[in-house]
């Protein structure tokens, strides 16, 4: 079996935990397997939809005791259901929770873990992964000596694609308690938005931007374009009160949206690592030598302060951001 | 209270990749090696927590003898002992996992920070397997730290926010960019880190079990054009490109 590890949220599956599922029906096809998808909460509620994108089987954990997260007890959970199911590939999406638990699982089952995978496929039975190290400045290709093998799924990489499954759905035991360390309460951030490494569109400031309330204007944009809002390191280092988790690059995030539009960004080796993934790249920038030009699929030389206002205007009477 | 921090050595972020020509390792000519930007946060907060409640530090890293400068640096900034677990660097992050569970097992440490990712593997890996193979709990991606009587509260980075993880110490904890401001090494701390020695152990034998079979450079990006125009006229021009030719839109 080809076992997906799905987070729910709001009753629904969430898009990168869709996309896992989908690269795992295409790996369960190739290799003749069943696909299973497994789910832990208080409630599973909405699990059933897993069918739509491939899932023979739903495996539900469901109790009280799961209802807020722990990486132990998630990890011993998903490593007991792979051995149930003698499941000999672990595919998760590389979620903060994705990320949390499933190298925690690998080290139980003595497996190899590839981390944000861009590409996956099997060949004699065997996973092979593909994924960015250095941020993206190259791509390892991963092969695995372990009996089972698990990978995370890089958010936005892989299509989501719908095909019906068999859906069967069975209910796991839920553990316990008693855990090592556990989720006391979520700091959402206010407005609630969509996370830069999930996101479709994303506009990126610079040090061009000259301060952090010159910002606004890229929300603007980013609210006309239906897009986030990101920064580079020299931006969220200028003490201009940007947080870190803005910031795209090397030691920041690495992002893959389909649009990226850098304004006032020269381009530095970190930063193109972060986001060299995304499918079109806009760059605006005043120095036309901008290293930043260089991968972009569309330059504007100009001044971003009389460029991007203008964007926003257009975008808002095309009503792009609609669909 | 003991704190081991495990530190690696990897590429400064500044470096151009070049693959080996084994096409499957970094070519090492002309890669600058820096402490891993992730695990100054790590062995920053150690030397907070040791200021402020009294604690021994044991940095650690695994490698060969090049990483005894990221120890010696550790040494400079605060560390009281360094250990280097001597292996190949061929490991994967379940390998270097177990070499470190294999050390740090019944030496009696309360807490185990390191960074939350290495930048190069950029697996986030290391920790979480650590503290599984140890038993303990783990907080990942770490901007806030607070311990309490045998007890730690951490907020930790998710989408969109951050959520509060507590749980019993002893427990593995990886830092983010946010945690502390890492200091500077005095000139005393370096002259001090001179005189101490760094423990040389044989890494317990751990093979890699996801293995690099081949490392490549991505694709070169077609190439763009630029718009020219009024800013007006730009902004039009990109929109209708990008509705178009791109079809984001």
């Amino acid at each position: 079996m080809i076992l997906v590890f799905c987070e729910l949220k709001d009753g629904k599956i969430r898009k990168p935990s869709t996309e896992a599922l989908s690269a795992g029906r295409r790996l369960a096809d190739a290799s003749g397997q069943p696909l299973g998808a497994l789910f832990a909460g208080a409630s599973c509620a909405g699990a059933a939809e897993a069918a739509t994108y491939g899932a023979d089987v739903i495996l539900t954990a469901e109790g009280a005791t799961l209802g807020s997260y722990s990486s132990d007890a998630y990890a011993q959970l998903v490593a007991d259901a792979v051995k149930a199911k003698g499941a000999t590939v672990l595919l998760a999406g590389a979620t903060a929770m994705g990320k949390d638990v499933a190298p925690r699982a690998a080290a139980r089952m003595g497996a190899g873990y590839a981390s944000d995978v861009t590409g996956l496929s099997m060949a004699d039975g065997k996973l092979q992964a593909v994924r960015p190290v250095y941020a993206g400045k190259a791509f390892a290709t991963i092969t695995f000596t372990s009996a089972v093998q698990v990978a995370s799924t890089r958010p936005n990489v892989f299509p989501v694609v719908e095909k019906a499954g068999a859906g069967a759905v069975e209910a796991l035991p839920a553990p316990a308690g008693d855990f090592k360390s556990v989720v006391k309460e979520i700091l959402a951030k206010a407005g609630g938005k969509v996370d830069l490494t999930e996101a479709n569109v994303i506009i990126s400031g610079g040090r061009g931007m000259k301060s952090g309330d010159n910002f606004k204007i890229l929300e603007e944009l980013a609210d006309a374009l239906g897009g986030v809002v990101g920064a580079s390191r020299a931006a969220v280092d200028a003490d201009w009160g940007l947080p870190h988790s803005m910031q795209v690059g090397q030691t920041g995030k690495v992002v893959s949206p389909t649009l990226y539009i850098a304004c006032g960004i020269s381009g530095a080796i970190q930063h193109l690592a972060g986001m060299s993934g995304s499918k079109f790249i806009v760059a605006i920038n005043k120095d036309p030598e901008a290293p930043i030009f260089k991968v972009a699929s569309y330059g504007i030389v100009g001044d971003l302060f009389e460029v991007i206002p203008e964007l926003t205007k257009a975008a808002k009477a095309m009503g792009v951001g609609k669909g | 209270m003991k704190i081991l921090v495990a530190l690696k050595q990897v590429p400064d972020t500044e470096t151009k990749i070049k693959v080996a020509a084994d096409g499957r390792s970094l070519d090492p000519a002309d890669v600058k090696w820096i402490t891993g930007p992730y695990d100054e946060y790590a062995l920053e907060e150690a030397i907070r927590i040791k200021e402020a409640k009294g604690a021994e530090v044991v940095a650690l890293s695994v490698g060969s003898d090049s990483a005894k400068e990221v120890l010696r640096n550790a040494l400079a900034l605060g560390a009281d002992s360094a250990v280097l677990l001597k292996g190949d660097g061929q490991g994967d992050a379940f390998a270097v996992a177990q070499m470190i569970a294999a050390y740090a097992q019944g030496k009696g440490f309360d807490l185990i920070l390191c960074g939350n990712k290495g930048i190069g593997g950029d697996n986030a890996a290391m920790g979480p397997m650590l503290a599984e193979l140890m038993g303990i709990a783990q907080a990942n991606v770490i901007v806030k730290l607070e311990l309490g009587e045998g007890t730690f509260r951490a907020e930790r980075e998710i989408e969109g926010g951050s959520e509060v993880v507590e749980g019993a110490l002893p427990a593995v904890i990886t830092a983010q960019k946010g945690l502390n401001e890492p200091r500077y090494a005095s000139l005393k701390g370096i002259m001090a880190a001179k005189k101490k020695t760094i423990e040389e152990l044989e890494a317990a034998s751990a093979p890699a079990v996801a293995v690099v079979s081949a490392l490549a450079l991505p694709p070169e990006r077609p190439a763009g054009r630029l718009l020219a125009g009024e800013p007006a006229a730009q902004a039009q021009a990109l929109l209708q490109a990008l509705k178009d030719e791109a079809k984001v839109f």
